[in-house]
């Protein structure tokens, strides 16, 4: 990995996170996430039958299977050498934190990805940065430290794997998997 | 896995080593399917000529021993085999040496020897080595041998050689450890510094990454993601058990062995970003020796144990810092360039090798510690991991040859290369083993 705007990790840290609260503190918690599914459903979620207090209690995991909830989308992706979150993950990461807040039993892994470029071990410290990235932002949103665990996966677990910047750029990324799912 | 409250506390680590997850498909150490090629692309400017007589008897033993010890000294790219003319009967340790009719053939030095059967079962290889410029015997030897130590025997005389003519050691009795992937699965394997003998340590279908050998060559450290994450593990080699070393919270990776084995730096992930940490081999005893904002990875041990060199953003880019074992302020080392990382000190502690980013390309580049000059000295471009010889003569490398991975080998003055490669699989992650006694 490259490096060349490494220079403001420590803005960038304190901009997405700045990023993170500003939307916490606009978006009032019930209000629906904003969207982030590229193929833009004609039908807006909030209008969906929403799954009755009984069912959830019974099941609040369904949602994360659920193709048509926003929680079963679990991929941040990030940009050539940076790590803060994209406002168009943003929803995303804030549907997770309010499910880890609804679920004091939920447990996550969040592992961070890096592209193939340069060292593995300092790429292995680029994907836990991002990991970390990304947990430190679902606990400012009311997640709880030990419901999450950040870790990285560097370049050895690409899911794309030509050497070219539209792989790369898949592979600069973020997975959130639920207990059960790792 | 360890999620919060999970984290194993000291004592537990042990019991860590079992059972093995269910990705994890051998633990062992067996001959591996393939064997590495090598493939010498360059050679040393002044090489010495040596006649490496085929030694009498060795026919019945094969492979025979004088070509082991020949090809050995010629891939070190400082000597050059002479053809040897049919000679019967052939010349022994025993025999009077004719200097001036091998001085006619341009030989500076010649080795004899013969394999002999002992009464009590088993072999015996004899050898002499000759100077023939100052017509003197410079030593004669004989080591025990079997039929499956043939190899081992013909590296030993073969380091003979190379020390009494060098005046340094050589290196053709170590081992190298290195992964390799085939499809989907992952193998962790070492073989004899030639590339032969391949035998596999782990097998798995997650990666492993950063195998690094312990100071007495019985144990590796490596990481291996089996469990999903990034697991510190050491291996024993003579009996194929091992033990985590560091499965904290969060991610364990970079283990680097301290001089005398009794610590291990890590780089940790538990008290948030990558930070490094010595432990001890067991996974007790973890302390915390860098504090910064930054990634500080890939530590590694001087020589004389007194500093870790390792690599930090700190500065904005990835450079390269050396820090007390004991502690204390970093020194940065690198600065030209926005990318240099994976420092290696060499063996006499005054040399660095390191990846730097030149261009488009990372390449293997030299620092000087005494006068701070640095020079690249690979021309590939994809270079990763470099490792050097115990005796620090040669580099072994990752490099990537026509979209596969290989292991290279260059001379540290740049001169000789050499190429490993196997046959369908990619190679990586080498690491030349110590010295073994």
């Amino acid at each position: 990995m490259h490096a060349i705007a490494s220079l403001t990790a420590a803005t960038l840290t304190a901009t997405s996170l700045a990023m993170v609260l500003a939307g916490c503190a606009t978006t009032p918690e019930e209000q629906k996430p904003a969207a982030v599914e590229s193929r833009a459903p004609a039908k807006p979620e909030a209008v969906k039958p929403a799954p009755s207090v009984e069912a959830r209690r019974m099941d609040p995991a369904a949602a994360l299977k659920d193709p048509n909830n926003i929680l079963s989308k679990r991929s941040v992706y990030f940009d050539f050498d940076k790590y803060d979150i994209k406002d168009e993950y943003k929803g995303l990461v804030e549907a997770h934190a309010k499910y880890l807040r609804e679920n004091s039993g939920a447990k996550m892994l969040i592992q961070g990805n890096a592209d193939e470029r340069g060292s593995r071990e300092y790429n292995l410290g680029l994907g836990q940065r991002r990991a970390d990235s990304v947990k430190r932002a679902l606990i400012l949103l009311g997640g709880k430290e030990g419901q999450i665990e950040s870790v990285s996966l560097g370049e050895e677990k690409p899911v794309c794997t030509e050497h070219a910047e539209g792989c790369w750029a898949k592979n600069r990324r973020d997975d959130m998997l639920y207990n059960g799912e790792y | 896995m360890a999620l919060a409250g999970k984290e194993q506390p000291e004592e537990a680590l042990y019991l860590r080593s079992l059972p093995i997850a269910a990705t994890l498909l051998a633990l062992w150490i067996a001959p591996a399917g393939a064997q590495l090629s090598i493939e010498i692309t360059g050679a040393g400017a002044q090489r010495i000529p040596v006649a490496i007589v085929p030694f009498a008897g060795e026919a019945a033993i094969p492979p025979g021993l004088s070509g082991i010890i020949r090809t050995d000294l010629e891939r070190s790219g400082l000597f050059r085999g002479l053809e040897i003319p049919p000679l019967s009967p052939l010349p022994t340790e025993t025999a009077i040496v004719n200097y001036p009719e091998w001085r006619s053939r341009l030989a500076d030095a010649v080795v004899f020897g013969s394999v002999v059967a002992r009464p009590e079962g088993g072999f015996e290889a004899r050898f002499r080595l000759d100077d023939v410029v100052k017509q003197a015997r410079l030593g004669s030897v004989a080591f025990p041998m079997a039929r499956d130590t043939v190899r081992a025997t013909g590296h030993r005389i073969a380091d003979f050689v190379y020390e009494k003519l060098t005046g340094e050691k050589g290196v053709f009795s170590t081992l190298i450890a290195y992964v390799v992937k085939r499809g989907s699965v992952y193998e962790l394997n070492i073989a004899d510094a030639d590339g032969m003998g391949e035998q596999t340590v782990l097998k798995s279908f997650e990666p492993i990454i950063s195998p690094a050998w312990s100071p007495d060559g019985r144990r590796l450290a490596y990481v291996s993601f089996e469990n999903k994450k990034p697991v510190v593990y050491v291996h024993s080699l003579s009996d194929a058990k091992r033990i985590v070393a560091a499965n904290f919270k969060g991610s364990n990776s970079a283990p680097a062995w301290s001089p005398d084995g009794s610590k291990l730096a890590v780089t940790l992930s538990r008290e948030g970003g990558s930070q490094i940490f010595l432990i001890n081999p067991n996974g007790s005893g973890v302390r915390r020796l860098t504090t910064s904002s930054a990634i500080d990875t890939e530590p590694r041990f001087s020589t004389d144990g007194q500093w870790i060199y390792f690599t930090s953003d700190r500065g904005g880019t990835p450079q390269i810092y050396r820090i007390a074992a004991t502690g204390g302020e970093p020194q940065r080392l690198t600065f030209e360039g926005s990318y240099n990382v994976t420092p290696r000190p060499s063996p006499d502690g005054r040399t660095l090798a390191y990846i730097t980013r030149n261009g488009d390309k990372f390449q293997v580049a030299l620092l000087d510690l005494t006068n701070r000059q640095t020079q690249i000295i690979t021309d590939s471009e994809r270079d990763e991991s470099p490792s050097f010889a115990p005796n620090g003569r040669m580099i072994l490398l990752a490099t990537v040859i026509n979209g596969r991975g290989v292991l290279s080998a260059v001379s540290a003055d740049g001169r000789v290369k050499q190429r490993l490669s196997t046959p369908a699989g990619d190679v990586r992650e080498p690491a030349w083993g110590p010295f073994i006694e």
